[in-house]
């Protein structure tokens, strides 16, 4: 696919005589929202350490960005935002401070992190906590400025890894209100979820089983294809075997 | 009611600092009941757990677990109930029957006295017993966990998020086992973030900011939804929650999996106009239909209508 974001040809990973992802072929284009789903242990946290530049692929090829993941895992870094539950923000800066600290480490200008920051906490309406240690905010404000300041850089691609654990089902909707915006502006989103409901909000999903892509396609489809009535019923059911 | 109570809670309130973590928490627990409480991070559900563990003091009001006073009777109700806390909290460096064999000792007894107990689960881990347990993966520790907290043979079992970041496939098999020891008659509570989970218990509570906003039967807390309820269907999934949430008549707009799901402010909806519309506004393979709701659906309303959304 010329225009992907995206592009894996038989991306593998050994560790020993341990294959612990097995010739992944994938190709996400811009806007597309990607639900990346899989059992503990399937292999999914070494797919996105390969494609976050973080650990390199015993074979095969792929690239993120446009950048190489044997070759450019710098430019590849540079190029795209990460979110997860576990490693996000700090708790004893403010979201300000946040921002500030965030913005540095991408190699922004200080004006221009300045002034982003300022639209940044206005439009998701933290103004008025902006100075006060987000240790002491609720989870769902935390995690819409993780998502906010994992995009200052204005990457191609955001990876989330769980990002929406632990909050209510209002605050969880509210969470992809925010990733369906950015996506019809043009962000590819590269998502990770043990909500199956969730799962149905994407564009394509992938179902990983022991290293392998089991299935792959829009989630209506790979329902019919599967004779599923829902994306759970569809993950049990490869994941058991 | 025919049953003993297992749990009594009476106005109980925790504060830490000015974070009100617990607000005037009433409830009554069964004998032999599996009792569900639902809620997100921050909802109160660990403080209630750590208070009736007799591990935290209340504030105001009191709580009575197997007859005995949290406060003044801790002693007795800790040999009587087993607690698998949020945290991985078993001895990383020593292996999986060292952890099974010291919380059997801890509590007077021997993994061979009660083995029968714990049969099903800890056949599983058998073959890695002598794998350190911080070497393990996430749901064989869940399963060491559950077998430690077993191994004395409470009468009350308090397992807080015990699926929490586990997948779909292991969470099924865990709701199988608590299941199985429910029928041995222990009394579990069990917290989760999980809706689908909720529908496996007995009763629910749902907990919001440290307050309860309803608890029942799966069956009874459906019925707290009194408003007609609509699922709304079309492949541009996106643009359609847009449009129904600018629909002058929409109540609540929420995406639930594969549809969305809706309400009208009006009591009876016309389906046929609100096809009518979403079509003008140029959505194709629009389908509506009326549908009963979940539990899911009315902690929403719930969290709608109480105002808990506030920290949202």
């Amino acid at each position: 696919m010329p225009d992907a974001v995206i592009d894996t040809l038989n991306l593998t990973k050994m560790f020993g005589t341990f294959t612990a992802v097995d010739t992944l072929t994938l190709s996400l284009e811009k806007g597309e929202i990607f639900g990346f789903l899989g059992a503990n242990g399937a292999g999914k946290t070494t797919v996105i350490k390969m494609l976050t530049g973080l650990l390199a692929p015993t074979s095969g090829s792929a690239s993120v960005a446009g950048f190489d993941v044997f070759k450019a895992t710098e430019s590849i870094k540079q190029n795209i935002g990460y979110m997860s539950q576990r490693f996000s923000l700090y708790e004893d800066l403010t979201p300000r401070e946040n921002i500030r600290f965030w913005g540095g480490i991408y190699g922004l200008e200080k004006t221009i992190i300045k002034e982003k920051g300022l639209d940044l906490l206005n439009a998701l309406d933290l103004l008025d906590v902006a100075d006060t240690r987000l240790s002491s905010l609720p989870l769902g404000w935390k995690q819409k400025l993780a998502f906010s300041v994992a995009l200052l850089h204005e990457p191609k691609i955001i990876f989330l890894d769980e990002p929406t654990g632990g909050v209510d089902p209002v605050t969880r909707r509210r969470f992809w209100d925010m990733i369906y915006e950015k996506a019809d502006k043009g962000l590819t989103v590269f998502v990770t979820t043990h909500y199956m409901d969730e799962a149905e909000y994407c564009d394509r999903i992938s179902i990983m089983v022991e290293g392998r892509m089991a299935a792959l396609g829009t989630p209506a489809a790979l329902k019919s294809e599967f004779g599923a009535k829902s994306i759970d019923d569809l993950f049990i059911r490869l994941a058991r075997r | 009611m025919t049953s003993k109570t297992a749990v009594r809670v009476t106005g109980l309130t925790k504060h830490f600092g000015s974070v009100e973590a617990l607000r005037e928490i009433n409830l009554a627990i069964h004998e032999g009941e599996l009792f569900g409480f639902i809620g997100a991070d921050g909802a109160g559900k660990t403080t209630l757990f750590r208070i009736l563990c007799a591990l935290l003091l209340p504030d105001k009001g009191n709580a009575e677990v197997l007859g005995f006073d949290t406060v003044t009777a801790f002693r007795e109700i800790r040999k009587r109930i087993g607690y698998m806390p949020g945290r991985f909290s078993l001895y990383q460096d020593l292996s999986v029957e060292e952890n099974l064999r010291f919380f059997a000792t801890v509590f007077g007894t021997t993994i061979k006295a009660n083995y029968e107990l714990i049969k099903d689960i800890y056949s599983q881990l058998e073959p890695f017993r002598n794998r350190m347990a911080g070497k393990l993966s996430g749901g064989m520790k869940q399963k060491l966990a559950l077998s430690c907290a077993l191994v004395h043979r409470p009468e009350l079992l308090l397992l807080d998020e015990p699926t929490t970041g586990v997948d779909a496939v292991s969470r099924r098999e865990f709701w199988q086992m608590l299941g199985k020891l429910q029928k041995k008659g222990i009394t579990i509570l069990v917290s989760t973030p999980y809706m689908d989970e909720a529908a496996l218990c007995d009763r629910i509570a749902f907990l919001q900011n440290g307050a309860t906003l309803g608890i029942d039967t799966p069956k009874g807390i459906v019925s707290l939804f009194t408003r007609p309820l609509y699922a709304v269907r079309s492949l541009q999934k996106h643009i359609l929650i847009n449009t129904l949430r600018q629909y002058e008549h929409a109540a609540s707009v929420y995406a639930f999996g594969s549809c969305v799901h809706y309400t009208d402010k009006r009591p009876s909806l016309d389906q046929g106009e609100l096809q009518a519309y979403l079509t003008s506004c140029g959505l194709n393979g629009v389908q509506i239909e009326h549908i009963e709701p979940s539990i899911e659906d009315t902690f929403i309303a719930l969290l709608e209508e109480k105002g808990g959304l506030k920290n949202a």
